[in-house]
């Protein structure tokens, strides 16, 4: 059914029409959702630009030290890095998700022999490349604007390796999950946004946790992003910082363990709930 | 099951809720043959064809696709069968050989990405995001995806809705191309002339059961129905007999004129005039 005459010009150097073993097959994955992800500039816009930009605005507004040795700038980059990690993770992945099944690219991907996992490996590899390239790019910027300080000892790096991970994987279950909730499109984002919303105004991101009410420091404790916070806190704050948290101390087991937990919770949801076809689908 | 019988299907049933889909319905589809599923919206041709293509569970009946029950499909299974789908612009933004190039990297003996590409006339499109495509582009583009796997099993849902008439002859040429080369199809359509024009066999599906199969030719016994002979009185006004041998009342008719009949015509029943009496409609 040739109407042009043209012929095809091979357009991808390297894709062998050969199937790739499994590793290959995640990278490829990988690949395609981060190669997607950038070409739809809104979600740039929003995953990437919204941090930094909260963090050009708050840190210039604001500029008091809120303990010795701490300025609120320091306090509220750790709680935007925080905050940006559940970005690419939660809510990337809780809007977009329902869009995908919305238009049927998953009921496509269950019409081919590709393994179920190999899906769920490219959503969480380009979670990962866009959560580091979203730290980098607010520890760049703090840094050079806000006199922020890198951690300068192994052990504040690992710490930061752990607690980063940790949130990612447990933000990114929770975000599969909940993706599951969302009946169109575009109730993705009317289910995820305030979720995230309020998590951020109770979980000490641009306010001082301390400072706020104790029911709602209770309340936010029950989530992850208060422990992220908290965990980040302890990697770019002096460590004189941690008498200063509700617990008296940055409280690592506790990070480790609530996280944890989470990452336990999210799983669970989404090896039960999750769907590859919309409701009217069946 | 033997080696001829690509699918078979005995009593099979379902039901949403109270309504009953498919109320025991029996099929069979040989090797090599182009199969056309008929029927009004809710006979309960969609939810047939989604179980045999794994996506839906059924309640009872017996069924088996390419000797394998699509209830628990197998990885090697998704490779043999192709689904064309009917939902179009599921991957925005990334192009025609990007998208065709990663689908080929899931099966185990793929086609050529790129003669795929050209085969079903996107050539000239290979580099443009699919967003761009028009709406037969994108149906083109569908049925890429559906065969660059080599299936020996192709499921085709409503294939040409929305072709121009030369793209649906085009699509036609395609879909002859693909029985010749010996692969089966099962399509489902609402232009009878498409039916008639594709398929070996046509089964007719009323209430959730096959009322009819039958080559095209056959359908209804179209081949012994009575033909209507019609004219014109010598006073203008139109006159018609019905007759199982219309070349005797021809005959007489000419002999009566002597010579000329005014406004000849014979017809026999269309495949549609046979397919509304068929599923009630007359």
């Amino acid at each position: 059914m040739t109407t042009t005459t043209r012929p095809a010009e091979p357009v991808t150097a390297a894709a062998p029409a050969r199937r790739s073993g499994p590793a290959g097959l995640a990278l490829r994955q990988g690949r395609l959702e981060i190669r997607q992800f950038l070409r739809s500039r809104e979600s740039v816009v929003f995953t990437l630009g919204f941090p930094l930009i909260m963090v050009l605005i708050f840190a210039s507004i604001f500029d008091e030290e809120i303990a010795p040795g701490v300025s609120y700038t320091q306090y509220f980059i750790t709680g935007m890095i925080a905050t940006g990690l559940m970005t690419v993770s939660f809510q990337n992945l809780g809007i977009w998700i329902p869009i995908e099944r919305d238009r049927g690219v998953l009921k496509r991907y269950r019409g081919t022999p590709m393994p179920k996992w190999v899906w769920f490996a490219g959503k969480v590899i380009m979670v990962l490349v866009t959560g580091v390239v979203m730290t980098a790019l607010l520890l760049a910027v703090s840094v050079t604007l806000f006199d922020l300080e890198l951690p300068t000892t192994t052990t504040a790096w690992v710490t930061f390796g752990w607690v980063s991970a940790l949130g990612v994987t447990a933000c990114t279950l929770c975000g599969i999950a909940i993706s599951s909730l969302a009946r169109t499109a575009r109730s993705g984002s009317a289910v995820v946004t305030p979720v995230a919303l309020v998590l951020q105004f109770i979980s000490g991101v641009f306010f001082v946790f301390t400072n706020l009410p104790t029911w709602m420091q209770q309340v936010a404790a029950l989530f992850p992003l208060k422990w992220m916070c908290q965990g980040l806190r302890a990697v770019f704050l002096p460590e004189s910082f941690g008498a200063d948290e509700p617990g008296g101390s940055f409280e690592l087991t506790r990070v480790a363990l609530v996280l944890g937990v989470w990452c336990v919770i999210g799983l669970v949801l989404c090896l039960t709930t999750f769907r590859w076809t919309t409701r009217r689908d069946g | 099951m033997s080696d001829d019988v690509a699918i078979r299907v005995r009593g099979l049933r379902k039901t949403y809720g109270d309504s009953l889909a498919v109320a025991g319905l029996d099929l069979d589809v040989h090797r090599g043959e182009v199969f056309a599923l008929l029927g009004p919206n809710g006979a309960g041709k969609t939810t047939t064809v989604e179980i045999l293509e794994g996506y839906r569970q059924r309640d009872a009946g017996e069924v088996r696709v390419l000797d394998v029950d699509p209830a628990s499909p197998t990885r090697d299974w998704r490779g043999r069968v192709g689904i064309v789908f009917q939902g179009t612009g599921e991957f925005d933004e990334l192009s025609v050989a990007e998208v065709v190039h990663h689908f080929a990297g899931f099966y185990a003996d793929a086609d050529d990405p790129d003669k795929v590409i050209e085969r079903v006339g996107l050539a000239a499109k290979a580099r443009a995001r699919t967003h761009t495509l028009s709406g037969g582009q994108k149906r083109r583009l569908d049925v890429a995806l559906g065969i660059v796997g080599r299936p020996e099993l192709l499921f085709l849902d409503e294939p040409t809705t929305g072709f121009d008439p030369e793209a649906r002859r085009e699509f036609w040429e395609l879909i002859r191309d693909l029985a010749a080369a010996g692969t089966t199809i099962v399509l489902t359509t609402h232009y009878l002339d498409e039916a008639e024009a594709l398929a070996d066999r046509v089964g007719v599906i009323a209430a959730g059961r096959l009322v009819e199969v039958a080559a095209p030719n056959q359908l209804g016994n179209r081949q012994e129905a009575l033909a209507t002979v019609s004219w014109r009185t010598p006073d203008g006004t139109p006159d018609s007999a019905q007759s199982a041998t219309p070349t005797a009342l021809v005959a007489e008719l000419a002999a009566r004129f002597g010579g000329e009949v005014p406004g000849l015509t014979v017809t026999r029943p269309t495949l549609e005039d046979i397919y509304l009496t068929m599923i009630g409609h007359r």
